[in-house]
């Protein structure tokens, strides 16, 4: 007979359009970090060194290159004979086939999977954040608080609050309400997106709420909503947090909450994205990639050294194999496999798997996506800053984002707050210059 | 592929001083992120050979370590897949291998019971990239008994009397065949590398077992020569032994050699290492490094030039490393200088040591110094 104490379901199937043309043609959870690293890694890897030895992937968004990264586990340890990863996308049924339309859904969409585990409690995780985690010590702490749902929190400062979903809790630790990205939040404990439900609780609730995919949230929702006002019911739809929970709570099932002292990095946007990266190359980074005890697995294919050339200089900065550096790269992370050219300058920036940065080139505080190649001699992050014409509220923070593939014509110049996708030709910078502000994107589907 | 592989990895190297110490030649960690063994493994992997036998014997614990899973050379498979033998104690018999053909001899069954027609048998310490298949099908074109596969090194490279030396005549047969000579006849040497078909092995190695003969080189190669139709297969690409110390610094720094790194590196096919998931390389605000190999999990803060730093190598402030060899897990302190010297791995230098060699005396550096936890 199969059981698992516990399994996980890892949420991977959003776009994260907040990181612009780095996830065009990829889901997020793909996206490259500290140099080496996908973001998916993290919450992978602290599966396997919680002992949680089964994951079921939900993709939906652009899933071929997660599909590639996983495989069948083989770097997490997560080939096995009975669990293991499974990798669970959207399927046809003979009636009501649909994607996923939410968070939930997707897990409702897969009651059978988790049903042949057989397992008390369910792990509920999104594959978007950077931190380590021992998922075990949460689970100790679910079972010793006798909770129904356990939501992971993490103290942030309170004038950030807001922009997190908080949670207000008793003296011992047991929620007592939500605020949903409050105005004037009265608690900064921000829910992670990090769960542990006893499964008949979590059951149940999917079944009962499975016709809500939309606005209409049903008898059991309404009434919550309607007693915390109507600001988050525009959000209602899709969260985990936003539907389940509060039909939980009103079913007077136990929630507690437990409080994650460790570091934890919500990398949604371009400008976390890069500062997360820029962290890692602190003298003590706070996130540190060398202790031995809690190794972060990935799948690499490049093992050779790195080579560093004569006349070449390195500091500051995080390299991965195979990589080959003829320039000087300072305060940045560089990926693996990547060549920089003779003289070429890169400053803060981020430099991901298997791109080439031509003789020559300058490169400051940009984001450069796998399988670039810069032309020898362009200059990126030149000029004055200008807000993004395109999307504004993405391309922000002074960077310049080149999203995967792309072709960055020789002798160029290019300004910051740029964001650039695809093969492009001199022709497409005017006068041998992108201004700030700029983009150029082209994605086709 | 018609044929099986068996790997010879259970050699010591009296001229590997105090690196052969600790292991098995075939399994000295090289070029930063790779064991020797792994070279030969790819090989087999990447010319289709599906069933692959590796022989231990001395010192084999490194070298099992690093055997420990299949699935990195991709012999994780139901339909053959990766054998290790060890000498074991049976019912008759409670000795070592005692030699080459001995090793085979005890585990006969495993050549009895294969189908494959062919036997591809290579060293575990060389360097080298080389699709057997060619060599198979040179052998069933010149009708051979054994091909084996040789190099014409220059002799000022190397030492020309620690190799098996071969005298082919025109159209490649073996016409001498000499085992470590004072004087060497002529500059082609025998890579350890031979095919020959599964039933004449078995029928040599049970002649050969019956004399109470135990060497496939000496007691096969060399004595069978003018009986057994016996062909050479001439490498022409880069090959290398690393039996001694010199070769093996040599071959390390063959690979601050852009041409050589990427024949074996960017060119296909790949070598397959068993891949570790250290976190990428760290330099720190001060490090300068200059014509350097450096692998994943180091973290640097001083000065490194000509160098080879392995896997998890942390070198302290203001230390300077020069024209060195640094192997997995070395804790080099601060204002440490070395120059010309291979450390031996999992080493720690206390700050303020000095350690020099000469450029053709190249110094090993064994400190055993207990590591105090930070």
């Amino acid at each position: 007979m199969i059981k698992k104490e516990m399994i996980a379901m890892l949420l991977a199937g959003g776009q994260g359009s907040r990181l612009g043309v780095l996830t065009s043609k990829l889901a997020k959870p793909a996206v490259a970090f500290g140099g080496k690293y996908k973001i998916i890694d993290f919450p992978l890897s602290n599966c396997i060194n919680s002992g949680v030895d089964t994951v079921g992937v939900l993709t939906q968004y652009r899933p071929l290159r997660l599909n590639q990264h996983i495989g069948i586990g083989i770097p997490w340890d997560l080939d096995r004979n009975i669990g293991g990863v499974t990798v669970l996308p959207p399927y046809e049924k003979s009636t009501n086939s649909q994607w996923y339309t939410g968070t939930a859904n997707a897990i409702y969409q897969n009651l059978e999977y988790i049903d042949y585990y057989n397992p008390d409690y369910v792990l509920i995780l999104s594959g978007d954040h950077i931190y380590k985690m021992d998922y075990e010590v949460m689970l100790d702490f679910h079972k010793s608080s006798n909770a129904d749902i356990t939501l992971a929190t993490y103290s942030v400062p309170m004038e950030e609050a807001s922009r997190f979903g908080v949670v207000i809790t008793d003296d011992k630790g047991c929620i007592t309400e939500f605020e949903e990205k409050p105005e004037h939040p009265r608690s900064n404990k921000a829910s992670m997106g990090i769960y542990i439900f006893n499964w008949k609780v979590l059951r149940e609730a999917l079944i009962v709420m499975k016709d809500q995919p939309s606005c209409d949230f049903g008898k059991h929702i309404i009434p919550y909503c309607h007693e915390r006002g109507s600001k988050i019911c525009a959000y209602e739809y899709k969260g985990y947090w936003k539907h389940i929970i509060p039909y939980c709570h009103e079913r007077g099932n136990k929630i507690c909450a437990y409080e994650y002292k460790g570091y934890w990095k919500d990398v949604g946007t371009l400008g976390s994205y890069w500062e997360a990266n820029m962290e890692l190359v602190d003298i003590i980074p706070e996130f540190n990639l060398y202790e031995e005890f809690w190794r972060i697995y990935t799948k690499s294919d490049v093992l050779p050294p790195q080579y560093i050339a004569p006349d070449s200089s390195v500091t500051k900065s995080i390299v991965g194999e195979g990589t080959e550096i003829y320039g000087t790269v300072e305060g940045s992370v560089i990926g693996s496999g990547v060549t920089i050219g003779k003289g070429a300058v890169i400053r803060q920036s981020i430099i991901m798997n298997g791109a080439v940065i031509g003789d020559g080139a300058i490169i400051d505080k940009a984001i450069i996506a796998e399988g670039v190649n810069v032309g020898e001699r362009a200059q990126l992050g030149v000029g004055e800053e200008a807000p993004n014409e395109f999307a504004p509220h993405i391309y922000s923070f002074g960077l310049v984002t080149i999203g995967e593939n792309s072709i960055i014509p020789p002798d160029v110049k290019i300004g910051k707050n740029v964001a650039i996708f695809g093969e492009t030709t001199p022709d497409e910078y005017p006068d041998g210059l992108l201004k700030s502000g700029s983009s150029i994107i082209k994605v086709g589907e | 592929m018609r044929a099986i592989g068996i790997i010879l990895a259970g050699g010591n190297s009296g001229k590997m001083g105090d690196l052969s110490a600790k292991r098995a030649v075939a399994a000295m960690p090289i070029v930063g992120s790779y064991r020797a063994i792994d070279f030969t493994l790819s090989n087999m992997t990447n010319s289709h050979i599906q069933k692959v036998a590796v022989f231990t014997q001395y010192n084999s614990r490194s070298l099992h370590e690093h055997l420990n899973s299949s699935k990195w050379w991709d012999f994780g498979r139901k339909q053959g897949g990766l054998y290790v033998f060890t000498p074991t104690i049976t019912s008759t018999s409670n000795l070592w291998y005692k030699g080459t053909a001995d090793a085979l001899y005890q585990n006969i069954n495993f050549l009895k019971s294969a189908h494959e027609p062919y036997v591809v048998i290579a060293s575990g310490d060389g360097i080298y990239k080389l699709d057997y298949n060619k060599v198979l099908e040179e052998h069933i074109a010149t009708g051979a008994d054994i091909t084996i596969v040789t190099k014409d090194i220059n002799p000022a490279d190397d030492d020309l009397s620690r190799f098996g030396i071969v005298k082919l005549a025109d159209d490649n047969r073996v016409v001498g065949f000499e085992e470590k000579p004072l004087v060497a006849e002529t500059n082609t040497v025998f890579t350890g590398i031979y095919v020959i078909r599964r039933r004449q092995l078995i029928e040599l190695l049970e002649a050969c077992a019956a004399e109470g003969r135990t060497d496939l080189v000496s007691d096969i190669l060399v004595r069978y020569k003018s009986v057994k139709k016996i062909y050479a297969y001439k490498l022409e690409s880069y090959w290398k032994n690393i039996g001694t110390i010199d070769s093996y610094y040599k071959t390390n720094m063959d690979f601050l050699n852009k041409d050589i790194r990427d024949y074996f590196f960017r060119q296909h096919p790949d070598i397959y290492s068993k891949v570790e998931d250290l976190p990428p390389a760290k330099y720190n605000g001060e490090a300068v490094v200059n014509n350097s190999l450096i692998a994943s999990g180091c973290i640097i803060n001083g000065t490194v030039e000509n160098s080879i730093l392995f896997k998890k190598v942390y070198v302290g402030n203001n230390c300077v490393i020069k024209n060195s060899i640094i192997l997995n897990d070395v804790h080099i302190g601060d204002n440490s200088y070395i120059e010309n010297c291979i450390v031996e791995s999992r080493d720690t230098l206390r700050a303020n040591t000095v350690r020099t060699g000469e450029p053709d005396q190249i110094k090993v550096v064994v400190e055993k110094n207990f590591r105090y936890a930070l």
